[in-house]
């Protein structure tokens, strides 16, 4: 019973956050894309609650800010004028949902901007880059993750169902990918595909590539559950009153996996994540102006970035809550269905 | 003995399957090397031919790998394209790099990460194991990309390490032993990422194995014969708790490759993982496919290492296979 309750509440945590992250336009208070020259690497806006006179304000304000003379990124907050934070106020158009076009954002302020996480290189809000990067890596993990459990449920029934060469023929080649590193054969998978592509096509080219590399594992486990199922009494009556394979497979058996893919869905997602990250981190996922939670961090890879604007690291942090929510949730699974043993690698297969 | 020849026997099998699917991933590649002389209007179509016949990359695939297979065996491992040379001597000091680096903080996650499940297996369900627990639960959660720069960015604001590379400038210049501790400072970062990043998956095991072992009736009876708690900790338990950390320990060599060729390309390590990024870029075939099967070879080679650990610690592993 406790177990399903954590379970509930990991589970609302998480939607809590990917609803955030599916409404970037609402919560996100500028275009992600949208530059502003003029404020390169601007530091994350202080918000304020007592003026510069020491008149204390019920809403947070932030003031304005400037380059500081005769400097390229050092500014000064002008302190002559506050701007209260609004919330649900009209600013730059987007589609929420993907569609819905609209105007109203969760909070910004009038006449000037604010950076909670500061600005990059061009002047792109960090806050909205994240917030929409997140449905491109959380996308990519999802998609990730279903096309391998796919992939594994096929293989792994294929190979417990059917059993004789086929299942020695899948085996020998899912030992061949679970012996590998798996960042070095996404690496390799990835090294021999296009470099040069489009935004949309590398989105699903890294799903193809992440997906197909981690269906060994799921597929092992499907198939000692279909190994033991089709033992089952149920499975042998219903196959004595003569149910086809076809029927047996859909009907009785791949329903026992569920709850193992579930578990296992619950594990690759945030690992998948990561791999796109680390793909787009190092220049071979989703290719600028586009953002994903890799290529938010790649600047972080020039010494100048690392030395003088430490805010170009506050996103990985953010990160964290949402990996949280994944662990909790897959170890909640795995309290639930003790009966179905976990590899005891699985959960530590992060890298 | 016939365990371990057997073990040998399938690692060998095993490698040799890594390169042929490596091979077959380059059928599929869409382009190579010279694709970009091709382009070039002052490179005549001509010398882009000869150049892919020269390096053999007109023949058919199964051809191809027999005359890599033949270049293995004069211990070349193929040509590289952008280095002009062949590729062994390149992948092998990089190999070094990225060798030292696993090992180093292989040692070392294994030297914390023993004596602290212990503990916390001893304290089970007690103030220290749950604070343990949630502190592996944090640092299983941060992403080892985010780890990595977290160190640099600390690093460098702090300025405590020298961040990225092996070396320092005039490292040539150094006596012996400031070689030593200029390599030792440069190392710290890398390593001390690696470490943490695989640190709670194997506190986690360590405990959890120590633990089930801890409810052992021997155990019980060791205690009431008076034996002082370290001794039935560490001469009793972990013994009979060692043979899934002995596993554990050649699949986290595995984790430790794959996560050294990020950390390395993070905090600029020259190991094998910036020459991989660097191969995959220009298509420099050859060298993707020795970095890949070098990478292989070490896990194997880790995993081979474990089971002969395990045959050494497990007498029932001896006695079965001597049997047989």
């Amino acid at each position: 019973m406790s177990t399903r309750r954590t379970f509930a509440k990991w589970l609302v945590a998480l939607g809590v956050l990917h609803g955030i992250v599916v409404c970037a336009g609402f919560f996100a208070p500028y275009d992600p894309v949208e530059q502003d020259r003029k404020s390169p690497y601007l530091p994350p806006t202080r918000l304020h609650l007592v003026d510069a006179n020491g008149h204390i304000h019920v809403r947070p304000f932030a003031y304005s800010v400037r380059l500081r003379e005769g400097s390229f990124d050092q500014y000064e907050e002008d302190t002559t004028e506050p701007h209260p934070v609004k919330f649900f106020l009209n600013g730059a158009r987007y589609g929420l949902l993907g569609f819905l076009p609209c105007r109203m954002h969760f909070f910004g302020a009038e006449d000037t901007r604010i950076y909670l996480l500061g600005t990059d290189a061009y002047g792109r809000d960090q806050f909205s880059r994240f917030l929409f990067g997140g449905q491109v890596s959380l996308l990519a993990g999802l998609l990730g993750a279903g096309l391998t459990l796919l992939l594994g449920l096929c293989f792994g029934a294929v190979a417990g169902y059917y059993g004789g060469w086929r299942d020695s023929v899948l085996m020998r080649f899912a030992e061949l990918f679970l012996a590998l590193p798996w960042l070095y054969l996404l690496f390799a998978l990835r090294a021999f595909l296009p470099l040069v592509v489009g935004p949309l096509e590398a989105f699903f080219l890294i799903i193809a590539v992440i997906g197909a590399v981690g269906w060994a594992r799921p597929g092992r486990l499907v198939r000692g559950v279909v190994l033991s199922a089709k033992e089952r009494d149920f499975v042998r009556a219903a196959r004595g009153f003569g149910a086809s394979n076809g029927y047996l497979l859909r009907r009785h058996i791949l329903p026992e996996t569920s709850s193992v893919l579930l578990t296992q869905a619950a594990i690759l997602i945030p690992q998948y994540v990561l791999a796109e990250m680390t793909l787009s981190f190092l220049g071979l996922g989703v290719p600028e102006p586009a953002s994903s939670w890799g290529n938010l961090l790649s600047s972080l890879q020039q010494y100048s970035v690392l030395v003088s604007y430490w805010w170009m690291y506050l996103p990985a942090l953010i990160m964290v809550p949402f990996f949280l929510g994944y662990l909790g949730l897959a170890s909640s699974l795995q309290e639930r269905g003790e009966a179905y043993k976990i590899e005891m690698s699985s959960l530590g297969g992060l890298t | 003995m016939r365990y371990l020849l057997r073990r040998l026997g399938h690692a060998l099998l095993l490698l040799v399957g890594v390169s042929v699917l490596t091979f077959l991933f380059t059928a599929l590649a869409p382009g190579t090397y010279f694709d970009e002389m091709r382009m070039n209007p002052q490179i005549a179509p001509e010398t882009v031919a000869a150049l892919r016949a020269q390096y053999g990359l007109d023949k058919p695939l199964p051809l191809r790998y027999l005359s890599w297979l033949s270049s293995l065996l004069h211990g070349e491992m193929g040509f590289s394209f952008a280095y002009n040379s062949s590729v062994a001597p390149l992948l092998l000091v990089r190999a070094r790099n990225t060798l030292l680096l696993t090992i180093t903080s292989t040692l070392l996650a294994w030297m914390v990460a023993l004596p602290l499940g212990i503990w916390s297996a001893e304290r089970a369900g007690r103030l220290p194991d749950r604070l343990l627990s949630w502190g592996t639960a944090l640092l299983l959660v941060i992403p080892d990309l985010a780890l990595a720069l977290g160190l640099l960015v600390f690093s460098v604001r702090s300025g405590w390490f020298p961040t990225g590379g092996m070396a320092s400038v005039g490292f040539e210049a150094l006596s012996p032993f400031n070689k030593l501790r200029d390599l030792a400072l440069h190392m710290i970062l890398p390593v001390m990422a690696l470490v943490l990043s695989t640190l709670p998956l194997l506190v986690r095991h360590v405990r959890a194995a120590v633990a089930d072992v801890l409810n052992a009736p021997f155990l019980l009876a060791a205690l009431g014969h008076g034996i002082p708690k370290r001794t039935l900790l560490y001469r009793y338990a972990l013994p009979a708790a060692a043979n899934p950390l002995i596993s554990l320990f050649g699949f986290s060599i595995g984790v430790l490759l794959s996560g050294s060729l990020l950390i390395e390309v993070v905090m600029s390590w020259p190991g094998l993982g910036p020459l991989l990024l660097e191969a995959i870029l220009s298509r420099d075939l050859y060298v993707v496919i020795g970095g890949i099967l070098f990478s292989t070879f070490f896990l194997v080679g880790g995993n081979l290492l474990a089971d002969l650990l395990l045959y050494l610690a497990d007498p029932r592993i001896r006695t079965e296979s001597s049997a047989r």
